[in-house]
């Protein structure tokens, strides 16, 4: 058995990667609106991305995860608490961070390889090492072949796989991926989580990796968060203990997987019942007086 | 397209090819029967006595093409392409030149924008051909004075188009190139320049038929200024001087050799847009 789930903290010394930084959320508030209008969209959220470990956030749709990436990536500011790299208060967008986003957003003018070069190249690093450096990633998603294709000449997955490589190769010291394989059909899906899990093992860097897929979050994941309800905030941390390299077909078969599926799911259950119940006034309302000549 | 479609598997599927390209059978179907139509239209007074209004009075292809043949040697003709083509030419280049950096300018600069854009948007609505006579009193040459109102022509499709094309560019390239260090100059280079070219050559493809437009209707209204007089003036002027020579078929002729001369520069730009933008033709 490989697959042990606990909700502790790990006690071990980790192994630290060199270049991979870590971040830390403290009491993080986020609200938008004006005065009476105000709703918080985060509350009191605090939790710590590991360094060089590849952390996965799940939680109920629409919860505030995007505010979240938001606030990490320092697009967006927190209203309170704070929020922190290395040790040091995040107080806009760096290269130390990188993030992927939803969509794809591959430089349609350029090629593929001219695509994974971009960033070497934005940064006068058109070297010769770099070059071999997006060879082999470029071969690491299984792209050499479709190096001098336009990126409307790929499939969906191909061009995802052509982001992570493009991604990869500029070694940010943490990646934050915003559900990027969202959209694909399962079967390429399935290949994108070896693909990426591959280049997460060889790479070691820290890793931050939002989803709303149950299966996908648990593959990937070394510590799983998973996330309340809005106003949102850490609901419970799962961590995963499956060795790596992962097989996909244990994701059905091993029965320590199943267990830690089966608790992951039932806590987002309760969470969706929440939001289910939340996003209807008439049924909250009814809930209320309802116990309330109950309790009288 | 070649015939040769790519397949994910990287095996290439070959189709097979038509003996004749199908749509330039089409093309030669369509002029033929036009042709056809419009010589018996215009003999239906000598082949059935009486006349088609309005077809009728225009003079037959055939005839067009026998006025056509002696021109052919004659330099003047030949001159008037030239002119037109030297007018058209100057003034879509000076409308290139400034037009692209300025719409680039006002796109990116909100500053300049403010500035800039309402005194263009007056100016727009302001037909070129309104500008012919003070063009001719400003100018020193009449030439320029042409090639001016050319320029105007294509000028402001230029700068809206480019305008467009670098504010519609999607906001994310912007962020993921600078998520990856690139900055100021990197990005303008490598992310508004490639992402407006599409645009600038919709521009330049409009531009250069409105400068057409404009450089035939400014010949006829200058004279054509040139000093071989007589079918020496440029197209503009070659029609109209065949108007008050009472040439019919040479109207025609002028009409006609336009509408290559037309056809040709957007060829042109059509072929120099796709070598420049080769990834929207590879789908």
């Amino acid at each position: 058995m490989h697959a042990v789930a606990s909700t502790t903290e790990p006690t071990g010394a980790q192994t630290t990667a060199l270049n991979a930084s870590e971040m830390t959320l403290l009491h993080v508030k986020k609200s938008y609106g004006e005065k009476e209008f105000q709703t918080d969209v985060v509350r009191n959220c605090s939790f710590a991305i590991e360094r060089g470990k590849l952390t996965v956030m799940i939680g109920p749709s629409g919860c505030g995860k995007s505010t979240l990436i938001r606030l990490l990536a320092g697009f967006e500011r927190p209203s309170g608490g704070s929020v922190s790299i290395d040790g040091k208060k995040v107080t806009g967008p760096g290269h130390d961070r990188l993030v992927l986003f939803q969509e794809t957003a591959l430089f349609p003018w350029m090629t593929t390889g001219e695509n994974v070069m971009y960033g070497p190249k934005a940064r006068g690093q058109n070297t010769k090492e770099m070059r071999e450096r997006g060879d082999y990633l470029l071969d690491k998603v299984g792209l050499t072949r479709f190096r001098n294709k336009y990126p409307s000449q790929l499939s969906g997955g191909m061009q995802r796989r052509a982001e992570l490589a493009r991604a990869m190769i500029n070694d940010p010291s943490i990646m934050i991926l915003d559900e990027p394989f969202r959209g694909l059909d399962h079967m390429t899906k399935e290949l994108m989580w070896e693909y990426y899990s591959r280049l997460f093992e060889e790479t070691g860097r820290t890793n931050f990796f939002v989803t709303t897929d149950i299966d996908e979050a648990i593959y990937l994941a070394d510590r799983l968060i998973i996330m309340t309800n809005r106003p949102t905030r850490v609901r419970t941390v799962v961590e995963v203990h499956w060795e790596r390299p992962r097989k996909l077909a244990d994701l059905v078969d091993n029965d320590a997987v199943n267990l830690i599926k089966q608790e992951v799911l039932q806590v987002l259950h309760q969470e969706a019942m929440k939001s289910f119940a939340g996003g209807s006034k008439a049924a909250a309302d009814f809930v209320n007086a309802f116990s309330k000549r109950v309790g009288g | 397209m070649s015939a040769i479609a790519p397949v994910m598997n990287g095996q290439a599927v070959r189709m097979r090819k038509p003996m004749v390209n199908p749509s330039l059978i089409r093309a030669v179907t369509a002029i033929g029967a036009f042709l056809i139509l419009w010589e018996v239209g215009a003999r239906s007074e000598e082949w059935f006595g009486f006349t088609v209004p309005w077809v009728g009075l225009v003079p037959a292809p055939t005839a067009v093409l026998v006025a056509w043949g002696p021109l052919l040697a004659d330099p003047g003709y030949w001159q008037s392409w030239w002119l037109s083509f030297a007018r058209v030419l100057a003034g879509f280049i000076a409308a290139m030149i400034i037009g692209i950096p300025l719409g680039l300018w006002i796109a990116v600069s909100r500053l300049f924008r403010g500035m800039a854009f309402p005194v263009f948007e007056i100016l727009r609505p302001i037909p070129p051909l309104a500008w012919v006579p003070a063009s001719i009193i400003f100018w020193p040459t009449q030439e320029m004075s042409i090639a001016f109102v050319t320029f105007l022509g294509a000028f402001y499709t230029v700068v809206i188009n480019v305008v467009g094309g670098a504010q519609s560019i999607d906001s994310r390239y912007i962020q993921a190139a600078k998520s990856m260090g690139s900055s100021g100059m990197d990005i303008f280079r490598r992310i508004i320049l490639p992402g407006t070219l599409p645009s600038i050559f919709i521009g330049a493809a409009v531009g250069m038929g409105i400068t057409w437009e404009v450089v035939v209707a400014a010949e006829m209204i200058s004279g054509g200024g040139s000093s071989m007089g007589g079918s020496g003036g440029g197209l503009g002027f070659f029609i109209w001087n065949s108007y008050v020579g009472g040439s019919y078929e040479q109207i025609v002729v002028g009409m006609i050799s336009i509408g290559i001369a037309g056809y040709l520069s957007s060829t042109a730009i059509r072929a120099l847009g796709q070598r420049f933008t080769p990834w929207l033709s590879s789908r």
